[in-house]
């Protein structure tokens, strides 16, 4: 695609590195290249690498610089918040609380550990995304070990109140005079454009990933508040605190502080900007293109956020011919998923089928211009109009339930996508 | 000579269809997946054959047909024209709701029925997904069941031209093709054996006894078994 110029509006699935974040990282890789285990030079010069770069995140954190644990990935964070809790605390209970919006790295493992017997509860959410903090209340009991909910999913950008649901699980805590349920939250989209100071957050463990915010893959980070009881996905040397073995990924830490760095100390103008665009793309696209549904929350959105469903027309064939035009975006459409589900966290949001599947996503990032928001809102409405042209569907905008009746299917048939649930 | 395809965008407007087989190009490495579409596909979907961009009136078409639902993201209606003598397909007209596999196999479907002249009835009633599919050059494997309808829409329509020219004793149920003669086991019979949980030959005949004492129908039963499969449990189910 050499010479070709893109149009890149999926911040949220990663980002572009940081030219200053590759410069740190440089001499890491070859050069001071000692393991930070060693007491020779070469790893005692890559174990202050870590140190300082602890140091750097952990201030923005506003935590101590013990509380953070190096991982591969938020994957990777998500299963440890997860699983190290549920394996230190499963003496004292077996309920996990999560939302239904939250992203596979824990609804997977949550799934894993209802087979072992822990009793998962999945809160609803709200039509505009929100999760219903009086289903939070209700679900809280003594055997309830961890709640875990995102502080923005990562579809629909939507921002849930931390700091509110960090009050109820303190005041829970303080009436069982208990230390539990932990409160984790996954702050991979959210931690670029809010705050992530983890007191005012009431968190007892978050998730953080390098690569959203312009930063390398394969690392990820965990805040553990002290106290913290859980226990370690990974077994071996007892690096960092006995809780993540492994040699430590030393040009992805100085990568990520790097990144973490620059990401606090723009954050204001970025979020400024950023949703500057977003509001002027959100604006276009409904001005110009007819029967446009909004997915998630009108103002509680990241600033880079915005998913659409554009109805009659179907996902994968928008992003097709939006890449064709050098655009990319994303689509909770089931035929762009290896399951052929659509996406869990727009059927979560309660609408009918037939908007998902016309459901894209635009993510928006520092290197956004006008001119991309421009070029999109000069092409989208003409694609749009052909693909409607070609399509059988005129679906109706206030319909709420799910249009189909079951006799409409193939065959008259459950879909595959509902049939495996029952 | 096959030609080395990487992501590449065509910034030019779709090429002509071209004719020569051609296998899906991007293959991932990791996964063995493929996940990208043909040049066939491709130029298909970028522009459609033989779409209905005018409304449509009655009076225009024979007759019409219909299949899939907008919840599971796949709709198809098709328009034809019939010339009674030749007992043939004249015009084949479409609209498609889904994904670029949908609209490029509705496509070609289209050109199928109407090249050389239009197709016998007959024969259009016998086109399976398959035919689409190699046609079009293959497609990813987990895009096949969900967006080859057309065959579907198009036995509907012929169904609604049975109707409306009297021609009842020529009406085929969707789902009631006999696939063994001596048992007559109905490809129904098949899914539904599939969708209790029967997903190996084995299992299937165990239920219905299909093919046993007629062999020649077994690699169409194993067909018939893993296309239902991996509708209804995924590609991976095993």
């Amino acid at each position: 695609m050499a010479g070709k110029k893109h149009y890149y509006f999926d911040y949220a699935a990663t980002t572009p590195l940081d030219a200053k974040v590759l410069s740190a990282m440089m001499p890491y890789f070859a050069e001071k290249f000692g393991n930070p285990s060693n007491l020779y030079e070469l790893g005692r010069e890559a174990k202050q690498a870590i140190t300082e770069s602890t140091k750097t995140i952990t201030d923005i954190l506003g935590c101590h610089p013990d509380e953070f644990i190096y991982t591969a990935s938020a994957t990777e964070s998500d299963n440890m918040a997860i699983l190290g809790t549920a394996r230190a605390q499963k003496d004292k209970g077996n309920r996990i609380i999560i939302s239904r919006v939250e992203h596979k790295g824990i609804i997977s493992v949550c799934d894993a550990l209802r087979k072992e017997g822990f009793d998962i509860v999945e809160l609803p959410v709200e039509k505009d995304g929100l999760v219903r903090i009086s289903e939070l209340e209700k679900a809280l009991n003594d055997k309830t070990i961890l709640v875990s909910i995102t502080y923005a999913d990562s579809e629909t950008g939507t921002i849930q109140p931390i700091a509110e649901i960090g009050n109820i699980i303190k005041n829970f805590r303080t009436k069982t005079k208990s230390s539990l349920p932990y409160f984790h939250t996954d702050g991979s989209q959210a931690a670029a454009y809010l705050p992530i100071t983890v007191e005012k957050l009431g968190v007892d463990l978050m998730t953080l990933s390098a690569h959203k915010l312009y930063g390398p893959k394969g690392i990820g980070g965990l805040y553990v508040r002290r106290l913290t009881k859980i226990d370690p996905i990974l077994y071996g040397g007892g690096q960092q605190n006995r809780l993540r073995s492994g040699t430590e990924n030393v040009p992805g830490i100085v990568g990520f502080a790097q990144a973490l760095r620059i990401s606090d100390s723009t954050r204001r103008i970025r979020t400024e900007k950023t949703k500057k665009l977003r509001d002027i793309l959100e604006r276009g696209i409904f001005k110009s293109i007819p029967k446009v549904v909004l997915n998630g929350h009108k103002t509680k959105r990241l600033p880079n956020y915005l998913n659409v469903s554009i109805l009659d027309i179907e996902g994968e064939a928008i992003l097709l011919h939006l890449d064709h035009l050098g655009i990319m975006v994303n689509t909770g459409s089931a035929c762009n998923s290896q399951s052929l589900e659509p996406s869990y966290v727009l059927m979560a949001l309660g609408n009918p089928y037939e908007y998902i599947h016309g459901s894209i996503r635009f993510t928006l990032g520092k290197h956004t211009t006008t001119g991309d928001i421009n070029y999109v809102l000069k092409h989208l409405p003409i694609i749009t109009k052909k693909l409607r042209a070609i399509s059988p569907l005129n679906l109706d905008m206030n319909q709420t339930a799910s249009i189909s009746n079951l006799k409409a299917f193939i065959g008259g048939q459950t879909p595959h996508f509902l049939r495996k649930k029952k | 000579m096959k030609k080395p395809i990487v992501k590449k965008v065509n910034t030019k407007p779709a090429t002509p269809i071209k004719k020569t087989k051609q296998k899906p190009d991007v293959v991932n490495k990791f996964t063995g997946d493929v996940w990208a579409y043909s040049d066939i596909v491709r130029s298909h979907f970028f522009e459609p054959q033989n779409i209905l961009w005018e409304k449509p009136v009655d009076a225009h078409f024979d007759a019409e047909g219909v299949v899939g639902s907008p919840a599971c993201g796949d709709v198809m209606r098709v328009w034809i024209n019939i010339n009674p003598k030749k007992d043939t397909i004249t015009e084949f007209k479409w609209r498609t709701f889904g994904c670029a596999s949908a609209i490029a196999a509705t496509s070609m479907l289209s050109v199928m029925v109407t090249e050389k002249k239009g197709m016998k009835i007959d024969e259009a009633l016998t086109i399976r997904p398959q035919d689409i599919m190699k046609r079009l050059g293959g497609l990813p494997d987990r895009k096949i069941h969900c967006s080859v309808l057309g065959d579907k829409a198009l036995r509907a329509a012929i169904n609604d031209w049975f109707k409306k020219t009297k021609q009842f004793t020529r009406i085929v149920v969707e789902g009631t093709r006999v696939v063994d003669d001596n048992t007559k086991v109905t490809e129904a019979d098949i899914e539904e054996a599939v969708l209790e949980g029967a997903i190996t030959l084995e299992a299937v005949q165990k239920r219905t006894k299909v093919g046993i004492g007629n062999p020649d129908c077994i690699p169409r039963v194993e067909e018939l078994i893993r296309f239902y499969r991996e509708k209804y449990f995924g590609p991976d189910a095993k």
